[in-house]
Parts: C-alpha cells; structure tokens; sequence
C-alpha cells in the first residue's frame, strides 16, 4: 500500500450502542476502520467516550441488507385486510376490565 | 416520474415534515447544499481543535487542563460524525480532507483568530460555543436525517464547553485587576467575531431562502444571531463585563438587545483568507495528516497480515 493510499480506503462499520441492559441496541453513527478490532476501539472512543453504554456492535457496512425507498412502500405492506392483528378490531363487553393490561 | 413531479413529490414530503434519508431520490441542487454545509461544518470542528490545542500545555490547573482535553477530543469526535454523514450523500472523506489541505474548502473563519491569552479559553467556550450550540439546535430539525442525527449527538456533548467557557469567564472576572482585564479583553476581541460566525444578513445571504423552503435551517442567519445576543448580553452584565458595542441598547418594545453595526467589511476579509491565522490553521492540520501517516500505515499492515 503506497503513502499516498487515503484513509477511506479503508471499510466503513456502523456503530451500534447498548446503553444499559435490557435496552436494544442502536445505531450510533459509522467509522472507517481496517479491522473489527481497530472498529471496536475507535468506536469506543467516538460513540461511548461519556456514559452510559454497556454493550458496543461493529458490523461492516457492507454486510446489511436493507430495503430500498423504490421497493419499501409494496414490501412493508402492512396488509390492510389483516386488521384481525390489531386488538381494535374486537369487540367484547367494555366493562370487563383485562388483567393483562397495564394499570 | 420526471424530474419535476419527482421534486414537487419531495417538496411535499419536506413540507409534511417527513425526514430525507441517503436512498431516498432528492434533488441534485438539495444535495450539493446539504455537501457543502455538513462538510464546513465537519471542516471547523477539525480547525476547531487548533486554537485551543494552543493552550492545553499552558492551562492553569491540572483540573483546567483536564476540561481542556475532554473538549478538544469531542471536536475531534464531532469532526467525525460530522464527515460520516456527509459521506452518506456519496462524498468520500478523502476527498473532503483533500479539499481542506488544498486550501478550497471553507470552515468557519472565526478560527482564523489567534488565542493570546488563558482567558480566551473562557471567550471561545462561552461565545463561539454557546452560538455553534445555537445554530446546532436548529440543525437537530434538519430534514436531512443524517445531519439531524449528528446534531442531536452534537448538542448533547457541547454543553459542558459552552459552561466550562462561562465558569473561567466567571471566575476570571472575579478574580484580580489583571485576571479581570484579561477576561475584558477576551470578551472585547471574540464579541464582533462571534456574530458574525452566524453568516451575513439576510438580504445578503445567498442560500437562505432555499435552506428554508427545504428545511434544512428553520432560522435566518439574523434571527439565530439576534437569540445568541438576547442570551449572551445578561450572562457578560451577571459576571460584570462590558460588551464592546457602544450602540448596544434594550429595545422595549421588540424584548430585544439590539447591536450597532457589525464590521462585514472584516467578515468578507478573513473569509476570503485575509486573517491572522489562515495559513497558520492549514499548516498545522497539513502536518498534523502528515505525521499521522505511519499510524494508518501500520493499522493497514496489521489487519491486512490478520486477514491472510
């Protein structure tokens, strides 16, 4: 590799951060690193360098799959004729209190 | 869809307050705007670091120096969040970098002033940070997801620099004759400066208008500007320091501080590399890219051996 062979030749990672047990992890922001490795510790350094965060993902740019906006709107769908999925669409004696929901 | 009803599509999802992710289709005139913005924006926080990277060794306490680090490594960090969402628009940070070695590329011309006292630690954090922040509020509702989402990371971290800055200013004006003629003068030179870091007025700004309409900024240039002095006049009247602006007054009737003119005669200047430290600026990050070099170096090497 030549002196002159920039930076951003090097793969781009997305950072996802855990801020305490329990929650999900969230995308953070991305970084150019050579290796997962150098990712992690850069990622460490920019995205967790003031509390809290208790779990750091890499991940390669490059490895996720994702939907695109021409594709998304037919793909996620929700299925308007499916409306049997949403707890609206029964209809049961309104005095009954459910025990399972929340107070 | 042709172009025009692709762009009246996207004016009606900006309108709708919809956000504008990197695959969505957007107009090439929306992303040269969003390129040229984010990427001064990444370049001054990289300046950024120089003019208080000046006076780390020279801090006054151990504690002084401690703050000093932590808030040149979050500009560091900014720098980065910063290019990393610009590259989302298909713009390479080298090139980006490139740009800024070669002298092409804008950053915000009040790092072209020179740091000449401890105090003007105080001044920058304080003033320059507490308008950055200003501005950065505004861009966390940018309609560009990517920057919105920088901004918000922004915010959240560049508090404590704008407190650190007013608590020398603070102490230092509290402190002896000297310590308080000191914070006088930071004040006196960094005030003029720090209006005019929110861009030329509005008659006279090119790219207000289409900013707006695209909701990318939510404010004019002079009405961030007229919030930074509303809020900044009765911080420098509570630790007892004097705005340098004879013309200041209260205006009853608008609830403003209202300022005498402002020098763009010395904007235009620095701008167009007339200030005491342009050149200064780009030599140090040109050494600073150059020395860094073996560094990225041997981090290739090293992963390269570990991938065969």
């Amino acid at each position: 590799m030549s002196a002159e062979q920039p930076d951003s030749q090097w793969p781009l990672w997305e950072v996802f951060v855990q801020e305490k047990t329990g929650d999900p992890h969230e995308h953070a922001g991305s970084l150019h690193a050579p290796d997962g490795e150098l990712a992690l510790q850069a990622a460490r350094d920019v995205y967790a360098r003031r509390g809290p965060v208790v779990s750091l993902w890499v991940v390669e740019s490059e490895h996720i799959v994702s939907t695109t906006p021409a594709d998304s709107p037919s793909f996620l769908e929700p299925g308007p004729e499916k409306i049997y999925r949403h707890p609206r669409f029964y209809t049961g004696p309104r005095s009954t209190k459910n025990t399972a929901r929340k107070k | 869809m042709d172009d025009a009803g692709r762009e009246e599509r996207f004016q009606a999802r900006i309108d709708a307050g919809e956000r504008i992710e990197p695959k969505d289709w957007m107009p090439d005139a929306y992303r040269r705007q969003l390129v040229r913005m984010m990427s001064q924006h990444a370049h001054s926080e990289v300046v950024g670091m120089l003019p208080e990277g000046n006076w780390i060794t020279r801090a006054p306490s151990l504690r002084r120096k401690q703050i000093l680090l932590a808030k040149v490594q979050d500009e560091a960090g900014h720098g980065l969040y910063l290019y990393s969402a610009v590259e989302t628009l298909g713009v390479s940070r080298e090139e980006l970098i490139d740009e800024l070695l070669a002298g092409r590329a804008k950053y915000s011309s009040i790092f072209n002033y020179p740091t000449l006292s401890w105090a003007d630690m105080g001044a920058i954090g304080w003033l320059v940070d507490g308008a950055a922040i200003l501005n950065q509020t505004m861009l966390t509702k940018c309609s560009y997801g990517p920057y919105a989402r920088a901004m918000v990371r922004i915010c959240k971290e560049e508090r404590f620099h704008e407190k650190q800055g007013f608590e020398i200013m603070a102490v230092l004006a509290a402190g002896t004759p000297a310590q308080r003629a000191m914070a006088q003068s930071a004040l006196d030179r960094w005030w003029w400066p720090t209006l005019m870091m929110f861009g030329p007025p509005d008659g006279e700004s090119t790219h207000n208008d289409q900013l707006m309409r695209w909701r990318v900024k939510q404010k004019s240039n002079d009405e961030l500007r007229q919030w930074f002095v509303d809020l900044t006049v009765p911080q420098a009247q509570q630790i007892g320091l004097a705005i340098p602006d004879p013309e200041l007054r209260f205006d009853e009737a608008s609830g403003h501080w209202l300022t005498g003119p402002i020098d763009w005669d010395e904007f235009w200047r620095v701008v167009r590399g007339g200030g005491t430290c342009n050149r200064d600026r780009l030599e140090a990050r040109q050494r600073a890219h150059d020395d860094g070099r073996w560094v990225r170096e041997a981090a290739e090497a090293y992963a390269k051996k570990h991938r065969t």
